[in-house]
């Protein structure tokens, strides 16, 4: 056996679908990905030559040309870049030893990596070394998973995060997926329609009608597919409850398997958060042990650098061995998912929101939010806060009492701007402090929670920035599938470079406007639809900004 | 006969068959609505999104291409929004790719009074001519990404795979397997890439010659 | 971009599948080509071919003046063939030669063409004259040329290349069936639940039919069943592949049989009321188990087992196949026993089933349809059955009992009869026997025996430099006419070039050959007076009633498929929804016979011939056009267990040996053939394939061998490699 076939062993009978961990295997082991190695790669999983190569090329942590085995990965996104990490960035790659003093060992590269989803650790950086992933602490120490601040006024889901235990006698077994079993799949459904939950991904759909669906399709196999391709910029969430209480989202998954008679389960984990892959691999294992998974094979599938693959059919795609482009929908997930068949997609966050409302019923679920946004939700709060970190609380909380939850301003600063949905989201200004947190206040108001970002900016700062930024990341991650959205992200960002050099041509903010509608208005998927959400809002909030000097 | 039904397009009461899409409804009633990536031999990805129309009751634009038609849809297909999108789609476009040799690009242009400098200091994707087999030129500068020459050259008709993409968003190009010159791919150059290609980024190598002032049979 | 001055629709001048051409023309220079996406052949797609391969036309060594030979203008007696120096066109300057060409007018070279031929008839009689028509030429041309030889020379010794492609194949389904054209159309397949391809590459000589094969087993979840020596493409796309030793078709394909019947898959049914024989033939079935197939093929039973029963369990059960059944001594048992496999199944008689020989070159089958062969009039009205001479007698205004009733010489056999006491002129419309012809040492020892051999071609191609005059005629771009594709779609060619030079299209040539013959001979004119070759085509229906109902009116856009009875007839996708054109289905007991030769110590290997998909046959348009850039020369393929044991690596040049010859080219190492298997392929004149081939023939359909014979490969060094003369002047 070949050298390759050997490293990608375990992938071989999965064919096409085995592309992405066979290239991750093979780069793990050479730190890249030679002509020969991909070769013979496409020869043993039967892909054709071209498309090996242009999966390597879509996906950032996929690399065809010779690099050094070690990366260490620095977070430029807004939130680390209000604590200093642009600056960061230049010293260390001036100079790579600052950053591993205290792990002397190969060389390494230091590269800007859109947000890590450490926000909580700004400014975060994070080594990779083939599988190993660690991340560098705000004082230099190495941690192999991040320690966070978990606050609120309640902690329903969070019940267990912080404390630092994830094994299955802390969890204290699966009593919401024994209960489950004592109902139908049709009446675990309806409880789930009665609680009102919905998606917290960011689209909100309600997951009761998305199970339904999904279990009255016609096909087989069906999928559960748990979406922890974490990456909206802002967004830490999944990160907490997948590294503090994953058991939680593996009961969840169980739970929906059972619902809509799904026999198979990705979760679907962002590249980025490789640090947790042991934790979800232990936490599966312990499932498995103890019979809670039977009947459902549950699989673990590292993402690889590309924010579309959040996207729902674009991680279909990539689990598929595909660069991630987004399908077209309709047909939607729930008849035409993963491998074209019947998928129930759902967040971490969505997920971990199931046992309890099985366990507890959908009526005492409801004893939290309001009567559209029922429940609880974790707030990513970052930015200009005295305490960044993960806030629980019931829906219809407003952003000043969350802002008091986080201490409040850091620095006796004041807010400016707070982002609220992350880089596809929109800017809320200090007069909508009062404004009640819940989908349909939100939507009123013209914003939106999306993942539950909110990311504070006080008066010192230059939205400028921030607001090039989002640029970059967005002409940075479009997967350039649709027009609106491929040249309208780079047209964005050019505008948006000017901006904040204060060179402003004339016409520029109405050339913003008629790409920023352009995009939301025509492009294929939520990316494209969301990419110009918080420049079109900031020349709302503050039109002078968008005049040439 | 499969079942069909009505609709209103731009307030005309139309018929159309079960699956077909908005686009085929419209133009088989002299409708005109624009397509770039849509080819009738390529399966249609809504790319290029020129086809977009306004269906009531639908959030946002919705590319014709694709989208079925359905009893009862009330569809405009040249509403203001639409314009200012499509407009600005071509508008980017221009300030993309070198369309010199796009004519029925241009001719959209004009249709839709489309600035090609709209863009002022916008990078376009320049990328050199490849000249690497004796039957056609690449210039992927003139390449508008619509996809064509992927699909025919794999499901679409051919399953060769010999061009794929390399990099992504708007530096996505077609690539062939790590940059290998064409004839070291698996292509068989029927050309059918060539034969779908909007823009001439893909062209015989005899009409590069003759463009050029030169006779295009150098034989050896 | 280049705005063209016009745009013409036409005929690929390729393989048999018929793509429809749109030739963009700027300059009379032809700068691209396209297909219309609607068009029914092929849908807008083509191959290497079709798309770039068109440039021969203007390649500077094409010939556009008449040329004859010295001693003939000078009215010398032939000099001895021996004394020929390589005689090279344009001249090199050097001494003058009697064999030197030189350029003449029109009207010089077709009266010598006249002069000679009717001297050489007036002297020897019908026998000494003979012909081969082209396949790449158009019916009309076709349909011309055998006029000429029949109604003129009085000689039924016409044939062309079908004798040496689908021979076997058409013997076969005219004693079992009594007609020989592909019996479905062939994007049928995408209808077909199970298929079979056996001895045809297809993806690289019928690409664009194989491109359907692909989409009915990827879209439409067919199951493709290769049968063939070489792991093809398409085994990529096959739910089983049986590689046969070159050679065992017959074996192969009567154990199936014999399966079908032992496990009583057959469909009872229409073997009662559409087929007769059937219990003899199960009897002699019996000895052809799927163990001793296996033993003779080197196919596992099992497979053989899983091939029949996926095969008699379709729905719709097609076969397709290609010279590899039909190349062989025994090439009409072979292709029988395909036509066994329908009859036993009943997969036959509906769309996606039948039995379909791919049909090698565009106009082949239409050539054939013309009558270009020795044992048929046009329409294949056998010319020794009552009743058919009296047709064409009247429709050529030939004295009755005019025509000759007797069985004309095959193309192998007109050259191997070629003496002073046989043939002695002969004349080549686009044919190049000196590639194409099996045991090249051979053919050259008989094409020196003529007395006087036109040649009407584009280049003087190896066959060409035997030549006493060559008559530059015109490629497809630059004429009129018609070609008939392989599912017997009869298409329209139109000229989008002047003619080069002073070249004209063949069937203008044709009809001032025929009236300076007829002058002389002093015969009541048999018509030669056309104005468009439409006229000629009118001139065929009226008399074939298979081509009844096509006028050019008719084909102006996408071509009817005959039978076409009359002029409001659809035409005919597929045969036999009623019955066979004998009546019933005959199934014809076989014995077990394989290759003449077979692998000894001394030749321990098969060595097999074929085709590539950047080249054409012996190379007279391929290897002067671009394609040739892209393919440059001959490789021997061989299996990497054989290469080792040989110490032969990949790009190495070897010598290939047989009984009747060697050449030396490079080795290519693939796992494409099979252990003991070489594969050359045929258009290469400086390693022609065809040195090495067997000329054993069929018994029946007298075609040669080429598919299996032993050989001997080993490595060569450079230094010792002799220059070989390239073979083309």
């Amino acid at each position: 056996m070949s050298d390759i076939a050997s490293l990608i062993h375990p992938y071989l009978s999965h064919g096409r679908s085995g592309l992405l961990p066979a290239l991750q295997a093979v780069q793990a082991e050479y730190g890249w990905i030679s002509q020969e190695q991909a070769a013979e790669i496409a020869r043993l999983l039967h892909v054709p030559l071209a498309e090996v190569h242009g999966v390597i090329e879509f996906y950032d942590l996929l690399h065809n040309k010779p690099r050094k085995k070690r990366t260490l990965h620095v977070c430029t996104d807004a939130a680390c870049s209000l604590r200093g990490a642009d600056q960061r960035l230049r010293d260390l790659s001036a100079d790579p030893t600052l950053a591993v003093k205290t792990d002397p060992g190969e060389e390494l590269q230091v590269e800007p990596s859109p947000c890590l989803g450490l926000c909580d650790h700004a400014p975060a950086m994070v080594l990779e070394n083939g599988w190993e992933w660690r991340i560098l602490g705000s004082n230099g120490e190495w941690m192999d998973r991040p320690l966070s601040l978990v606050g609120g006024t309640v902690r329903r889901i969070t019940v267990r995060c912080g404390n630092g235990r994830t094994s299955l006698s802390a969890y204290g077994g699966y009593r919401a997926w024994n209960r489950a079993q004592q109902l139908s799949p049709q009446q675990v459904i309806d409880e789930v329609k009665a609680s009102g939950l919905f998606g917290r991904g960011g689209a909100a759909f309600p997951t009761g009608l998305k199970w339904e669906s999904a279990a009255r399709a016609e096909g087989w196999p069906k999928y559960v597919v748990c979406n922890a391709d974490e990456s909206e910029p802002g967004t830490f969430k999944d990160r907490l409850l997948l590294a503090d209480d994953p058991h939680l989202v593996l009961e969840g998954m169980r739970i929906a398997a059972y619902a809509v008679g799904a026999s198979k389960g990705y979760i679907y984990l962002r590249g980025e958060y490789a640090y947790l892959r042991p934790i979800l691999e232990q936490a599966l294992r312990e499932a498995q042990e103890a019979g809670l998974l039977d009947g459902f094979e549950v699989e673990i599938r590292m993402g690889a650098g590309a924010y579309i693959c959040g996207e729902e059919t674009a991680l279909f795609e990539s689990i598929e061995g595909k660069r991630g482009f987004p399908r077209i929908k309709p047909p939607f997930p729930t008849t035409h998912g993963l491998f074209n068949k019947p998928t129930v997609i759902n967040n971490v966050e969505t997920l971990a929101n199931v046992p309890f409302i099985i366990e507890h019923g959908a009526a005492a679920y409801r004893e939290l939010g309001s009567e559209k946004s029922p429940g609880s939700k974790l707030f990513c709060l970052s930015g200009d806060v005295a305490q960044p970190g993960i806030y629980e609380a019931p829906f219809g909380i407003t952003l000043k009492e969350l802002l008091e939850m986080a201490g409040g301003m850091a620095e006796g600063g004041s807010p400016q701007a707070i982002l609220l949905g992350g880089a596809a989201g929109a800017f809320a200004t200090p007069r909508h402090l009062d404004i009640r947190l819940t989908y349909e206040d939100l939507r009123q108001a013209s914003l939106t929670l999306g993942s539950g970002v909110v990311m504070v900016f006080d008066q010192r700062r230059d939205l400028r920035q921030v607001l090039l930024k989002i640029g970059r990341f967005f002409a940075h991650e479009s997967c350039g599938k649709c027009y609106p959205c491929q040249m309208g992200t780079r047209r964005q960002a050019e505008i948006l470079e000017r901006l904040a050099s204060g060179r402003l041509l004339p016409g520029d903010r109405e050339r913003l406007e008629d790409v920023g509608w352009t995009m939301s208005d025509a492009s294929l998927c939520g990316l494209g639809q969301t990419a110009a959400m918080a420049v079109l809002s900031a020349i709302k909030e503050w039109p002078e900004l968008f005049t040439p000097s | 006969m499969s079942e069909t039904f009505t609709l209103s397009i731009n307030g005309i009461q139309v018929t159309a068959r079960k699956g077909q899409t908005l686009l085929e409804v419209a133009r088989k009633h002299g409708i005109d609505i624009p397509t770039i990536c849509y080819h009738p031999a390529t399966q249609s990805n809504g790319l290029c999104r020129m086809c977009v129309v306004e269906v009531e009751g639908m959030r946002l634009l919705q590319p014709a291409c694709v989208v079925p038609a359905q009893a009862e849809m009330k569809v405009r297909t040249d509403s203001p929004r639409v314009h200012r999108a499509r407009k600005t789609i071509l508008e980017m476009l221009a300030s993309t790719a070198d369309l010199s040799e796009a004519p029925e690009i241009q001719r959209m242009m004009q249709a839709y009074q489309a600035d090609p400098s709209r863009f002022p200091e916008a990078e376009p994707r320049h990328i050199p001519p490849i000249d690497d087999n004796p039957m056609y030129v690449r210039e992927y500068s003139k390449c508008i990404l619509c996809w064509r020459c992927v699909q025919i050259c794999a499901e679409d008709a051919q399953y060769t795979y010999a061009i794929n993409f390399s990099g992504r968003g708007y530096h996505t190009r077609i690539d062939t397997f790590y940059g290998l010159p064409m004839t070291a791919t698996t292509c068989v150059f029927c050309g059918q890439c060539v034969g779908v290609c909007p823009t001439d980024a893909l062209e015989p190598k005899s009409e590069y010659l003759l463009e050029q002032g030169k006779y295009p049979f150098p034989f050896r | 971009m280049i705005t063209p001055d016009r745009v013409v629709r036409t005929v690929c001048p390729y393989c048999g599948v018929g793509c429809a051409l749109e030739l963009h023309v700027k300059d009379d220079l032809i700068y691209r080509v396209t297909s219309p996406f609607d068009s029914v052949v092929n849908q807008g797609n083509l191959c290497v071919k079709g798309r770039f391969g068109y440039n021969f036309i203007y390649h500077p060594k094409r010939v556009t003046v008449p040329l004859v030979r010295r001693y003939l203008l000078e009215g010398q007696p032939r000099p001895p063939r021996a004394e020929a120096p390589q005689a090279s066109y344009p001249g090199n300057g050097s001494t003058p030669s009697p064999w030197d060409w030189i350029e003449t007018d029109w009207e010089t070279a077709l009266n010598l063409v006249a002069d000679h031929l009717v001297r050489i008839y007036r002297e020897s009689g019908p026998k000494a004259m003979a012909t081969y028509g082209s396949a790449k030429a158009t019916n009309e041309d076709n349909y011309l040329l055998q006029k000429i030889f029949r109604a003129l020379f009085r000689t039924n010794n016409v044939d062309h290349c079908t004798r040496l492609c689908h021979a076997g194949s058409v013997t076969a389904l005219m004693q079992s069936l009594g007609t020989s054209a592909m019996s479905n159309t062939a994007i049928e397949v995408l209808d077909s639940d199970v298929f079979i391809v056996t001895g045809s590459n297809t993806t690289e000589n019928h690409p664009i039919i194989a491109l359907h094969m692909k989409r009915a087993v990827r879209e439409r979840g067919a199951k493709l069943i290769v049968v063939d020596p070489r792991r093809i493409e398409l085994v990529d796309f096959a739910e089983l592949w049986l590689p046969l030793r070159p050679g065992t078709n017959v074996a192969v394909f009567s154990a199936m049989a014999h399966v079908i019947v032992k496990e009583g898959l057959y469909n009872r049914a229409f073997i009662e009321a559409r087929t007769e024989g059937f219990e003899e033939y199960v009897k002699s079935l019996e000895k052809f188990t799927p163990e001793f197939a296996e033993n003779v093929s080197g196919v596992p039973a099992e497979d053989i087992r899983r091939a029949a029963r996926l095969y008699a369990t379709a729905k719709n059960g097609a076969i397709f196949w290609g010279m590899g059944i039909s190349q062989l001594s025994h090439g009409t048992a072979s292709a029988l026993t395909l036509v066994h496999l329908a009859l036993l199944t009943g997969h036959i008689g509906r769309r996606s089933t039948g039995l379909n020989p791919l049909r090698g070159q565009n106009n082949v089958q239409g050539s054939s349809d013309m009558g270009v062969m020795p044992f048929h009039f046009p329409g294949y009205m056998r010319v020794d059955a009552p009743g058919n001479a009296e047709k064409w007698e009247k429709a050529w205004n030939i004295e009755p009992g005019g025509l000759s009733r007797e069985l004309g010489l095959t193309t192998t056999e007109i050259l191997s009869h070629a003496g002073p006491h046989g043939v002695r002129a002969l004349y080549i419309m686009g044919e190049n026997p000196m590639m194409t012809e099996p045991n090249l040492n051979k053919t050259r020892h008989h094409i020196e025996q003529l007395d006087f051999l036109v040649v009407q071609d584009l280049f003087i191609n190896e066959t060409g430099v035997y030549a006493d005059v060559f008559l530059p005629a015109t490629p497809f771009a630059e004429k009129d006419g018609t070609f008939t594709n392989t599912d017997r779609r009869v298409q329209r060619v139109r000229a989008a070039l002047p003619p080069r030079g002073q070249s004209r299209p063949d069937w203008q040539i044709l009809c001032d050959v025929a009236k300076r013959i007829e002058a002389r001979l002093g015969r009541p004119t048999a018509g030669w007076e056309y104005q468009h070759p439409s006229e000629i085509l009118a001139e065929v229906s009226r008399v074939v009633p298979e081509y009844a109902g096509i006028t050019y009116e008719r084909i102006e856009k996408d071509g009817l498929q005959y039978p076409v009875w009359d002029l409001k007839h659809p035409g005919t996708p597929f045969l036999f929804s009623e019955t066979f054109p004998r009546g019933r289905g005959r199934f014809i007991p076989l014995d077990y016979v394989t290759a003449a030769e077979t692998p000894d110590d001394e030749y321990p290997f098969i060595l097999t011939t074929g085709r590539l998909l950047e080249h054409w046959h012996g190379g007279t348009l391929t290897r002067h056009s671009s394609l040739d850039e892209l393919y440059p020369q001959a490789y021997v393929e061989i299996h990497p267990a054989d290469a080792e044991m040989h110490g032969i690596q990949d790009g190495m040049m070897v010598k290939v040996s047989t009984r009747r010859g060697e050449v030396a080219l490079r080795a290519h190492v693939t796992e494409k053939t099979t252990v003991g298997v070489l594969f050359i392929p045929m258009h290469f004149a400086e390693a022609a394939a065809n040195l090495l081939t067997n000329d054993v023939l069929d018994p029946q359909a007298r075609i040669p061998e080429y598919k299996a014979c032993a050989a001997q490969v080993f490595p060569l060094h450079e230094e010792m490699l002799s220059p070989l003369p390239r073979g083309r002047y």
